[in-house]
């Protein structure tokens, strides 16, 4: 039943009788799925996507490159588990390559960040190096676009 | 001097009526805050790597005409489509003509067949263009209508029916607009029955062939006997979203698309230069864009179908395009009374069957290619609709 979590995945606002037509369930059948997929985690969260730029609040987010010592038996998910823990923290991601993890963090100032990067991240003993990239503008996220789009009127035709 | 104009201009296209949805357009463009689920046309934006490779072909200055039956490239990629999606063989250098629009397809191909006096089975509702093309012609549309218990498939009945010694062509509009009927193979090898050992074609406008839910689009041209006597439209509007480029394409037996071809040669020249270009990187690429915009579509279909039927709105299942085609019969309004006080209270528009045809009425077409927002606030202005309506019996309707 991916068809679900596609349509989830897609709009969390649709509604239990909408979700249930679209994929041919009952009311009671998709909310014992979901209450499945969320006990499971294979729904980990509902959340909006905002772009911050557009309000009051300062928002800085920084994709931070960071090489590790991986350690006997546990590999790199220490570490990782680690730096996660950090509430500034959004995302972690082991990679392939020339550096280990991928941190992203978001703040509300760049000071905020150079301060987590140099006083919490860089001293981690198993933290090898950083290197750390400030995102300037955001232009996609989950396949949401930033800009705002021209609103494109249709037209009346009769076909 | 004033001119009088309606002794220059020809008597046939004075005698065709002009479609009497205009006034409901008029209101609805004053109106703010509506609703629409009436264009028939994707929501969807052409996927960009198709806009791409328009925009590409543009760079290179691909400007010029192509020849008149289109690219080789792209019609060698047509013949490669139609193989894989829909198991016909068509010679790209003899059998396809690449068209403006599906529409032009099916003027080539009425212009080309009909003779005056000869007649034209149409059902109805269907899409508006087939009679008034086939009286240009100086032919005689017969129409036949398809009926609500049959869920508007044509039975092979009915053709038997209107089958008269003047007959030269049927229409075979399915999946159809607005109804969003489809015709099986068992229906397709019923009416093939019929036509077999006779002299008439079919023209099968496919253009929402890639449209059709729990059933692959069968086309009468996979019926034995019927390829050689059957003229596909097929095009680029419905299946990838691509309406503004107007794009479409024929496919015929040689000796047919060789007229056509000639008609449209004088007539157009060639299709749009830019939007051939595209169309190649839609069939070579574009697939996965067909079954993700139809699952999208599906989903819609499902939710507006059960949600009309929740209150109170008979509607049979519609398996194909993206039209619902709800029974309005019981409310004991005609159809034009329902969408232009629908459209007026709750601010939603939808399209009066009778637009299509008189065959039309007690129905009207909601169009689904549109948000789930959209259709879900739909829903509840149709509800509220409905239940403001004064009461009162319809006469002798059965639902």
């Amino acid at each position: 039943m991916t068809k679900l979590l596609s349509l989830l995945e897609d709009d969390c606002t649709l509604t239990t009788a909408q979700l249930a037509s679209m994929t041919n369930m009952t009311e009671e059948e998709v909310k014992a799925a979901v209450a499945q997929y969320e006990e499971q985690k294979i729904i980990l969260g509902y959340k909006a996507m905002i772009d911050w730029d557009r309000t009051e609040r300062n928002a800085v987010t920084a994709l931070i490159e960071v090489k590790v010592t991986p350690q006997r038996g546990e590999g790199f998910d220490r570490i990782a588990e680690r730096i996660y823990q950090y509430d500034e923290v959004e995302s972690v991601y082991l990679m392939s390559g020339s550096f280990d993890l991928t941190v992203i963090i978001s703040g509300h100032s760049l000071r905020e960040i150079a301060e987590f990067v140099g006083q919490r991240l860089a001293p981690l003993e198993d933290v090898t190096g950083t290197a750390t990239h400030f995102i300037l503008r955001k232009y996609k996220e989950k396949h949401l676009i930033f800009a705002k789009q021209e609103p494109q009127e249709r037209e009346w035709i009769f076909v | 001097m004033s001119m009088d104009y309606s002794s220059v201009l020809s008597n046939r296209i004075q005698e065709i009526q002009p479609s009497g949805i205009r006034r409901f357009f008029d209101i609805l463009e004053e109106m703010k805050d509506t609703i629409s689920l009436g264009v028939g046309e994707p929501d969807f934006v052409t996927p960009w790597h198709i806009r791409d490779a328009g925009i590409y072909s543009l760079e290179k200055g691909f400007t010029r005409y192509t020849s008149n039956a289109g690219t080789a490239e792209l019609r060698r990629e047509i013949s490669a489509y139609m193989s894989r999606r829909f198991h016909l063989q068509y010679d790209h250098a003899k059998q396809i003509v690449v068209t403006v629009g599906g529409s032009e397809g099916i003027d080539l191909a009425i212009r080309c067949l009909v003779n005056p006096g000869d007649e034209v089975i149409i059902p109805v509702p269907s899409f508006v263009c087939y009679a008034p093309l086939v009286s240009m012609a100086g032919g005689t549309p017969v129409l036949v209508s398809t009926r609500v218990e049959n869920e508007f498939r044509l039975t092979a009945q009915e053709v038997r029916d209107a089958i008269t010694p003047k007959t030269k062509l049927l229409v075979l509009p399915f999946p159809n607009n607005p109804t969003g009927a489809i015709l099986r193979q068992e229906d397709l090898e019923e009416i093939a029955e019929v036509l077999r050992g006779t002299n008439i074609l079919v023209l099968s406008d496919e253009i929402y062939a890639e449209l059709t839910y729990g059933q692959k689009h069968v086309s009468i041209a996979n019926i034995p006997d019927m390829y050689e006597r059957t003229i596909v439209v097929n095009g680029f509007s419905k299946a990838f979203a691509m309406t503004g480029w107007r794009l479409g394409f024929l496919c015929a037996p040689a000796a047919l698309m060789e007229q056509m071809l000639k008609l449209h040669q004088f007539g157009i020249m060639c299709a749009p230069t830019t939007s051939q270009y595209a169309a190649i990187e839609a069939l070579r690429n574009g697939d996965r864009d067909i079954e993700s915009m139809r699952d999208e579509y599906d989903g819609r279909r499902l939710y507006l179908v059960e949600g009309l039927r929740r209150i109170g709105v008979p509607c049979f299942e519609p398996k194909g395009a993206f039209y619902v085609f709800p029974d309005i019969r019981a409310t004991g309004l005609t159809s034009d009374d329902f969408c232009e006080q629908l459209l007026l209270q709750e601010k939603v528009a939808v399209i009066s069957g009778t637009a299509f045809s008189p065959a039309g009425e007690g129905f009207v077409r909601c169009c689904y290619a549109t948000g789930m927002k959209d259709l879900g606030e739909a829903l509840t202005r149709i509800d509220h609709f409905l239940q403001n309506l004064p009461k009162k019996q319809p006469q002798g309707v059965a639902l």
